[in-house]
């Protein structure tokens, strides 16, 4: 539950030797700057907003002020104001499904609306993205994407990512790879919409001002036939994140922060709304790393007002309209977090809990065995060319196996098409082999879960891994005594570089 | 919302909820209302079944008596069933035993007590005790449903992630509560237990220790329960035709 203790931690603040490393593309500078290098305590203020003001809309009649979350799911619900608490039967969007879910979501919804139902709710809102346990010879783990295939025929779903030649993953135009990158990038995310998904980490699309959140094979199989689901309406916590984005620091290190604050639970039940100028500077890519591991903190949905970044992002990829919403100023929150970001530094959580949050630098004495990159938290072009970019700065081979595993076909092809700046025209790909990386695979979950056994970078032995993925618990990537630590792309690849967790500013400035 | 039986409520409630066009290939297993269910087989020490599993059977109070097993905070998903058995589809029967012999399977070796023992299909234990946040981590339904395709009729924890707790409603698996102290701490593997729920104040009582204690109401989510998972619920409210259409 949030907490309502007010305490202050120091960052120590370091005057911005900034090098230019042409690295414009990515990162659009704040327009604040912070200077001064006081040791300074971060102020958390926790207010609970009580009794907004009470305005009159023009239809006359009195409105209490809502927040992005409770606009979305009034509007989907028919309804001119919700509050939290409150149990509405919503319109759902979009559906996402999968090859682990995906079997049993159809299972449920042939059991409830009959064998030979046909009028699944709207085939054309459901998306079905193969991405879990592909890579593998495990035959029921084949036969899944086998069932979807049926089911998508049946149904005439048009939306299926589907994969066949499991040998070579470019002899599949239809195949996407993991489902919330590939929901994002086929331009399945608009702002203001509801969206579901038969996994956790569907709340990643909050980053584009939608409601979005995991649920399970019962309630898929509920929206199939019905289009709509229950849902309480959540408490929103805000999280206003200021300061210019020091050029170490990834928005993985952002969220690892926040959860590390607030704890595996202390976002239950609630909203987490991530606002402020940082918020503004990020990238879309940036925004859904963020959003991603709301639900490592037991957040509902994750949401963050759309803007211009947003909607260049969107229109360049669907031309279905959509509606932005944004809270109201006098909306309600049950918390207030405030970051000045421009002190934070980059951070680790150590195992065995995504809250289990550490100063990368003061783990440099921890010798690992291997480091991931990948997965729908860390696997993405951006977190590739960050990988890239540090180890082009450094100019060094790596120390330990070092697993790239690009979270979809697009992915993969920017990794070895795109040049990365102030590289000299060299791509992701080349840096990574020169710096003796493995070689990028093909694109799918991965190891990120462990998985069938025969799955690529899985880990098989209690190793210890530094991981850009997003939960840390026992046997999370396979063994029960594997030691995973979650951290940013730039700590990975500094880690790789030295068989140490490290900090990137070791090579990055 | 009385916890009153499902006949009295709609004395059509069994008809209607089983699915006319089930398929004859397979039955599913826990659709609880299922007209061809067969309860599970009582214990030597009396038991009774959750009302969403036996539609047949009016219940002022639901009781649940048995063993405990007990674990710790933050029991993720993937100690509940490790991701290597996400592949078994639960709506599929022998599937779904399977997935039931792995439940719990991902707690580290520290748990000398294993939830079901190596060769055995089902657990010995009712009743599951947890800690903070039971259930965090993945949305995969697969965890409240190993957990009752094992045998386990309740989970009493100080509190739950919000989509296992859910997933523990829309199923009707497990029958999730909420303590209002750190049970977990004063229960040990193996004692023997009862869970009485009932209007207002429902209590776990431990006999081995002697020790009662108080369970909090179910909240919201007891008029789904109490329905008997989200398409009963929704058919009571007419989202959703009685009968599946063909």
């Amino acid at each position: 539950m949030a907490s309502s203790v007010i305490s202050s931690s120091p960052f120590v603040c370091k005057s911005p030797a900034k090098k230019d490393l042409g690295f414009s593309s990515f990162r659009k500078p704040s327009q604040i700057s912070i200077h001064g290098c006081q040791r300074k305590s971060i102020s958390r203020k926790i207010v609970s907003v009580m009794a907004p003001q009470r305005s009159s809309s023009t239809s006359g009649s009195v409105k209490t002020g809502m927040t992005m979350t409770e606009k979305i799911l009034a509007k989907a619900a028919e309804k001119s104001q919700v509050v939290p608490g409150d149990n509405i039967w919503v319109n759902v969007d979009v559906l996402m499904t999968h090859d682990v879910c995906g079997p049993g979501a159809f299972g449920i919804f042939k059991r409830e609306f009959g064998d030979n139902a046909k009028v699944v709710w709207d085939s054309e809102k459901i998306v079905v993205i193969p991405d879990h346990y592909i890579f593998t010879t495990d035959k029921r783990a084949n036969r899944n994407v086998d069932i979807m295939r049926e089911h998508c025929r049946e149904q005439n779903i048009k939306y299926f990512y589907d994969i066949t030649d499991l040998g070579d993953f470019r002899a599949n135009p239809d195949y996407k790879g993991v489902c919330h990158v590939a929901l994002a990038q086929e331009g399945h995310c608009r702002p203001g919409e509801v969206l579901l998904g038969t996994d956790s980490h569907t709340c990643t699309a909050g980053a584009f001002g939608q409601f979005a959140t995991g649920i399970g094979n019962t309630d898929a199989g509920f929206v199939l036939g019905t289009g709509k689901i229950l849902l309480k309406v959540p408490p929103t916590m805000r999280f206003i994140l200021d300061g210019e984005m020091p050029s170490y620091l990834q928005a993985k290190d952002l969220i690892l922060q926040i959860i590390g604050e607030i704890s595996v639970a202390g976002a239950t039940y609630k909203t987490m709304e991530f606002s402020g100028t940082t918020i503004e500077s990020l990238t879309m890519e940036e925004r859904m790393t963020l959003c991603n591991m709301v639900v490592e903190a037991g957040g509902k949905n994750g949401v963050i007002p759309p803007d211009a970044t947003t909607f260049n992002y969107v229109e360049n990829r669907t031309s279905v309209p959509f509606q932005p919403v944004y809270s109201d100023a006098n909306a309600s929150f049950v918390a207030d977090y405030r970051f000045d970001v421009s002190k934070l530094e980059p951070v680790v959580a150590k195992p065995h809990s995504p809250d289990n949050r550490a100063l990368a630098r003061e783990c440099k004495d921890v010798k690992i065995d291997r480091v991931y990159i990948g997965s729908c938290t860390g696997g993405k072009t951006e977190d590739f060319m960050a990988a890239a970019k540090l180890f082009h700065a450094a100019g060094k081979q790596v120390k330990v196996p070092t697993f790239l595993v690009p979270a979809t076909q697009k992915v993969w092809m920017d990794v070895y098409a795109l040049p990365v700046p102030g590289a000299g025209g060299k791509t992701c790909a080349q840096i990574f082999e020169e710096a003796g990386c493995d070689t990028p695979t093909s694109p799918s979950c991965g190891a990120c879960l462990g998985g069938p056994a025969d799955t690529y970078a899985r880990l098989n032995e209690p190793q210890v891994c530094v991981s850009t993925t997003n939960r840390n618990f026992p046997g999370r990537m396979g063994h029960k005594e594997g030691q995973i630590y979650l951290a940013s792309p730039y700590t990975a690849a500094a880690s790789a570089l030295t068989g140490h967790v490290t900090d990137p500013r070791e090579f990055l400035q | 919302m009385a916890a009153s039986s499902l006949q009295s409520l709609n004395p059509t409630f069994s008809q209607t909820l089983a699915s006319p066009n089930t398929s004859p290939s397979f039955r599913s297993p826990f659709l609880r209302f299922n007209s061809s269910f067969t309860p599970k087989p009582l214990s030597t020490r009396s038991s009774s079944s959750l009302i969403a599993r036996s539609a047949a059977e009016p219940q002022e109070r639901k009781t649940f008596h048995g063993l405990c097993y007990v674990v710790g905070d933050n029991i993720d998903t993937d100690q509940i069933i490790p991701a290597e058995f996400l592949t078994l589809v639960p709506s599929n029967p022998d599937e779904y035993e399977k997935l039931g012999s792995y439940a719990l399977i991902g707690l580290p070796a520290s748990y000398k007590d294993r939830f079901v023992q190596p060769g055995e299909m089902k657990t010995k234990y009712s009743i599951i005790i947890g800690g903070e946040n039971f259930g965090c981590g993945s949305s995969r339904e697969h965890a409240p449903v190993c957990l009752g395709a094992a045998g386990a009729k309740a989970v009493v924890a100080q509190s739950y992630a919000r989509i296992f707790f859910r997933n523990s409603v829309a199923t009707g698996e497990v029958y999730p509560l909420d303590s209002e102290v750190r049970v977990c701490d004063e229960c040990k593997t193996g004692d023997v237990a009862t869970v009485e729920l009932r209007e207002g104040d429902s209590v776990l009582i431990n006999h081995t220790t002697g020790k009662e204690y108080k369970l909090k109401p179910i909240g919201d989510a007891g008029p789904v329960i109490d329905a008997g998972g989200i398409f009963a619920y929704a058919r009571k409210a007419g989202m959703i035709p009685s009968a599946a259409a063909a």
